[in-house]
């Protein structure tokens, strides 16, 4: 399998060279067909015969609650926030993501650091600090981000739920009290963050303008070159 | 990211190890200075209202790692470093912190994570204007804890390090090297180190006598 590694030191207890498996990361915005193409891609690896494990932000056994609650309420400052998802992640990534990759599974990720970095450096967050803090993560073997249109994203988001959600409109952050352009604008300067860590962290774009199953061709396509490469080096 | 930039607030907080007596003096020193009718406010580690259920039941179920165990607590003391002790600061308190980030500095490195991982994590937040350290034999302060109160929790006598399975001896070597590295800080960061085997109203003496020295008290009396 691919060498593992992490961006910066392990977290104590994590040793990245007993690691198999692959990490794979799918990002993009909500309404941009994420959760329905790793489905797809999960059911399609399973069909291949590997074992498929999936993990998403929000879902840690440690705090998820306490988060959900803590943002219901909406009092914590940008940078408790921050932390209170470090947390988050780093809980899943040594009690579900290095068990797995131990295990030798395929780790499909529902997003990822970069979705959290972005989010936070849109919050006014030093993009140092931030990274810093989730320079103890596994480098993932592919990461594939999915870009829509801004007008595809504001057509789907509405069509699909019907409302806008707060944090996702970035109605916090106070730009705007316009819900509807406060969207726009934040995911706008979601995207230009992206933009910019993908200059550093290598990841694939992947047009999610078209139809669920050609897109779900293309991550397959790409995945496949991946699993070659590791299984060729078994 | 460091906010250095003057406020009108004083900023002094207590270190040391469990044992040593330092909330004690931090009491004390708060009492002082509520009758001297000073703006005081004063805040203690892992106490912030939202985080603290997580933290307790991940203590409670043994669910920490040494990352998630220093995560968790600086989004405890991120809590409360905006939402009060920076507010308190701005509006010219002085602000009385027992335990403040170099608990973590000491506790999370002793549980291998990179000091300068954690140093970052916290970078935000001021150097207080005095760091008391009260310092003591280890000896001294074991036998203070083993004695009075002997049923240690897990995390408390670092069990996760698997340093031994007796957890009297497990939080003996804990908290050994958890002074290392007080002790290597008082340097780095400046401490003022207290004796803290001497008789408690001699500390205080010598407490309030210090920060008469450094702080013209008058400039926070009778505001409130």
């Amino acid at each position: 399998m691919l060498e593992k590694r992490c961006y910066r030191a392990s977290p104590p207890g994590v040793d990245p060279d007993r690691l198999g498996g692959l990490l794979i990361v799918v990002e993009g915005p909500d309404s941009s067909g994420r959760s329905t193409q790793i489905r797809m891609l999960s059911e399609w690896l399973e069909q291949k015969g590997f074992a498929v494990a999936q993990v998403g932000l929000k879902r840690s056994a440690l705090v998820s609650a306490e988060l959900e609650r803590a943002m219901q309420g909406n009092v914590l400052s940008p940078r408790t926030m921050s932390l209170f998802y470090a947390t988050d992640f780093y809980d899943q990534l040594e009690n579900s993501i290095v068990p797995a990759l131990r295990a030798g599974s395929i780790v499909l990720a529902d997003r990822y650091i970069f979705t959290l970095i972005a989010r936070d450096v849109v919050r006014g967050a030093n993009p140092a600090w931030v990274e810093t803090l989730y320079s103890r993560a596994l480098v993932p073997d592919a990461v594939y981000y999915l870009t829509l249109s801004p007008r595809s994203l504001v057509d789907r988001t509405l069509e699909a739920h019907g409302y806008l959600d707060y944090w996702e409109s970035g109605m916090d952050i106070g730009h705007s009290r316009d819900w509807f352009e406060s969207f726009v604008w934040y995911q706008r300067r979601i995207r230009e963050e992206f933009g910019r860590l993908q200059n550093r962290f290598r990841f694939e774009t992947i047009n999610a303008n078209r139809s669920v199953r050609t897109t779900q061709n293309d991550l397959r396509k790409r995945i496949d070159a991946v699993l070659q490469q590791a299984l060729a080096k078994l | 990211m460091f906010d250095q930039k003057p406020v009108p607030g004083k900023l002094i907080a207590v270190e040391g190890l469990d044992g040593s007596g330092k909330s004690t003096q931090v009491y004390l020193l708060h009492q002082w200075l509520q009758g001297l009718g000073c703006k005081v406010y004063f805040t203690e580690w892992n106490s912030s209202d939202l985080v603290r259920e997580a933290t307790k039941k991940g203590k409670k179920r043994q669910l920490l790692t040494p990352t998630t165990f220093c995560l968790i607590h600086a989004t405890d003391f991120a809590d409360r470093y905006d939402r009060q002790i920076l507010p308190m600061l701005k509006g010219g308190y002085i602000v009385l912190c027992d335990r403040y980030k170099f608990t973590s500095f000491a506790r999370d490195t002793v549980r291998g994570n990179d000091p300068g991982w954690v140093r970052e994590i916290y970078s935000y937040a001021r150097q207080p204007d005095i760091v008391f350290y009260f310092k003591l034999p280890l000896e001294t302060a074991l036998g203070r804890i083993l004695e009075g109160r002997p049923d240690l929790k897990y995390f408390e006598a670092g069990m996760d390090l698997g340093l031994s399975a007796d957890i009297n001896e497990s939080f003996r070597v804990f908290q050994s090297r958890v002074m290392s590295q007080y002790d290597l800080m008082a340097d780095e960061f400046g401490f003022t180190v207290i004796d803290a085997t001497l008789p408690i109203h001699r500390q205080q003496e010598r407490v309030r006598g210090l920060i008469t020295e450094q702080i013209d008290l008058a400039r926070f009396r009778g505001k409130v």
